[in-house]
């Protein structure tokens, strides 16, 4: 098994850790017993995410995924934010090992989270955009 | 230099056993069942390093056979005897707390209709005598205990449940891989009748191992083919290996008295430091009659993987609980089979000391466990929660 540059250099480097103190979104997804745990924070302001922010317990790709989905999603619009799969997350990071791919689906989990949260509490709705699952992450 | 703190994964080679080994890894490449002069002296390297293995675990040499593993070995204690014995039963007691060289043997076994006791450990990861003494049945074939477990270090209560087995009249095998170089093992003394070893995990080469097999134990090949091994294990022998083999355990068994010693000390000093210098640490295993070099511990809100990542990027080398887990995603089946929760066994680092390590090392590895714990910590959800009051600090209960 081994990560590739990019993951390591955002294991060891995070972008975005911290929080939000009055986010627009919160998200939490996994279970400290599979073994990771993803917090995103969104502020977000006329329809566009100004900051994201992430607290993460897990694996080094658990890490590193949240640090590149958080950075990617700034300066997008909510709309836009849904592009931003696992699929996507992956790509950026020059990929994980096939044992770490769970890890780039709960950074997805985990933004989406974050921007339902943001869409029921203004009442909007955000096109493909479905209620977290509530045992998040059954593995 | 880095540091390192895996040396249950594997050991250094020690320039004596590299020295002994090479002129069967140069002049001398003849195979030692050919009949010329330098064939009859790979031949007799291989008796010197059979008659060394004896007389360090107090074994008679016919009764040391060369493998190419330890793995190897402990396949072929389980499934030799099964097969020798097949008339006796089909019924195998071991422990929850197995190597996955016997763990997952068992359960290869289990699926070709074999039935298997995994014995349960208690917190400390001991098996109970008295639980070995219950399992037998009239169908028992086999009891095969690791010795000295190598996740978190607990060395077994082995010559109580050897005597249970002999006066049973039922044969017992010994994991002792994490043992052998590193502890006193005397197979007269723990009456067992099998007994696996590996040369790596004692400053010997990798891909060679050793087993003792007692006078009148019955036990099948697991290799067929040549008589080499008296007809016990085929195939050309790893002459250079077996050689390396002898050498490093000769070194080690005249150094142990010493560094048995130093070791210990060198374990617990590491152990009350990342207990009084570092939150929410938790000691897995015993804190007596435990391996010499074995420091298990875990670190609570941060996972195992990463704070491993974290150390290597600092240049420190240590693992999580067995070097055949790392890829894997399941925790520990020794942790939580000693009733951690999952969160605590996926925050479990073993730290292995051996020859190289000093005092030093151990105040150059706390900077950096500081460093990368509070790190990760600050990126961690449930710390936070914790810190916020939000979350009670996890127990040991699953």
């Amino acid at each position: 098994m081994e990560y590739t540059e990019k993951v390591m250099e955002h294991f060891m480097n995070p972008r975005n850790v911290g929080e939000i103190e009055d986010a627009s979104g919160v998200g939490t997804v996994g279970n400290a017993s599979c073994g990771d745990i993803m917090r995103v924070f969104l502020k977000i302001e006329d329809n566009i995410i100004t900051d994201a922010k992430f607290k993460t317990f897990g694996c080094g790709a658990a890490v590193a995924t949240s640090s590149m989905a958080t950075e990617m999603v700034r300066g997008l619009t909510v709309q836009e934010a849904m592009t931003v799969t696992n699929k996507a997350v992956l790509e950026a990071l020059d990929g994980l090992p096939a044992v770490k791919t769970h890890c780039s689906v709960l950074a997805e989990e985990a933004l989406r989270a974050a921007l339902w949260d943001y869409a029921c509490k203004n009442g909007i709705t955000i096109p493909g955009l479905e209620a977290p699952k509530e045992d998040e992450h059954g593995h | 230099m880095p540091l390192y703190f895996d040396n249950a994964a594997s050991t250094p080679l020690h320039a004596s056993a590299l020295a002994a080994m090479m002129p069967y890894l140069s002049d001398n490449y003849t195979n030692p069942s050919s009949i010329y002069t330098p064939a009859r002296a790979a031949r007799k390297a291989i008796d010197e390093a059979r008659v060394t293995v004896a007389s360090t675990i107090n074994a008679k040499p016919e009764e040391i056979y060369f493998t190419g593993s330890g793995t190897e070995a402990i396949n072929w204690a389980i499934r030799g005897v099964l097969e020798a014995q097949a008339q006796k039963g089909r019924h195998v007691v071991t422990t929850a707390a197995e190597h996955h060289a016997t763990l997952y043997t068992c359960k290869h076994l289990e699926k070709l209709g074999y039935e298997i006791t995994y014995l349960p450990v208690d917190a400390e990861g001991y098996v109970a005598p008295e639980a070995v003494s219950a399992a037998i049945r009239n169908d028992t074939v086999l009891v095969s205990i690791i010795m000295a477990n190598n996740e978190v270090g607990t060395i077994q209560p082995m010559a109580a449940i050897g005597e249970i087995t002999r006066k049973a009249g039922i044969t017992l095998h010994t994991d002792a891989v994490q043992a052998v170089g590193h502890i006193q093992v005397d197979v007269e003394a723990l009456q067992v009748d099998i007994l696996s070893l590996s040369a790596h995990k004692f400053y010997g080469p990798k891909g060679v191992g050793a087993q003792y097999i007692k006078k009148g134990t019955r036990i099948a090949p697991l290799l067929i083919g040549g008589a080499q091994e008296r007809g016990r294990r085929a195939g050309t022998e790893n002459v250079a290996g077996i050689v390396g083999l002898a050498a490093a355990l000769s070194v080690s068994a005249a150094e142990m008295a010493g560094e048995e010693l130093r070791i210990s000390a060198l374990r617990d000093m590491l152990i009350n430091e990342i207990l009084a210098r570092i939150p929410h640490t938790r000691l897995n295993g015993p804190r007596t009659n435990r391996l010499p070099g074995n420091v298990n511990v875990s670190f609570s809100f941060i996972e195992g993987e990463s704070l491993l990542l974290h150390l290597d990027m600092l240049g420190c080398q240590a693992s999580t609980g067995s070097a055949c887990s790392s890829g894997a995603l399941a925790p520990s089946h020794v942790l939580t089979a000693m009733g951690l929760s999952h969160e605590l066994a996926n925050g479990a680092i073993r730290f292995s000391l051996g020859r190289d390590n000093t005092a030093q090392d151990i105040d150059n590895l706390m900077v950096m466990l500081e460093k990368s714990v509070a790190r990760l910590r600050e990126l961690s959800p449930l710390y936070d929660d914790f810190c916020k009051n939000l979350l009670v600090p996890p127990t040991k209960e699953a």
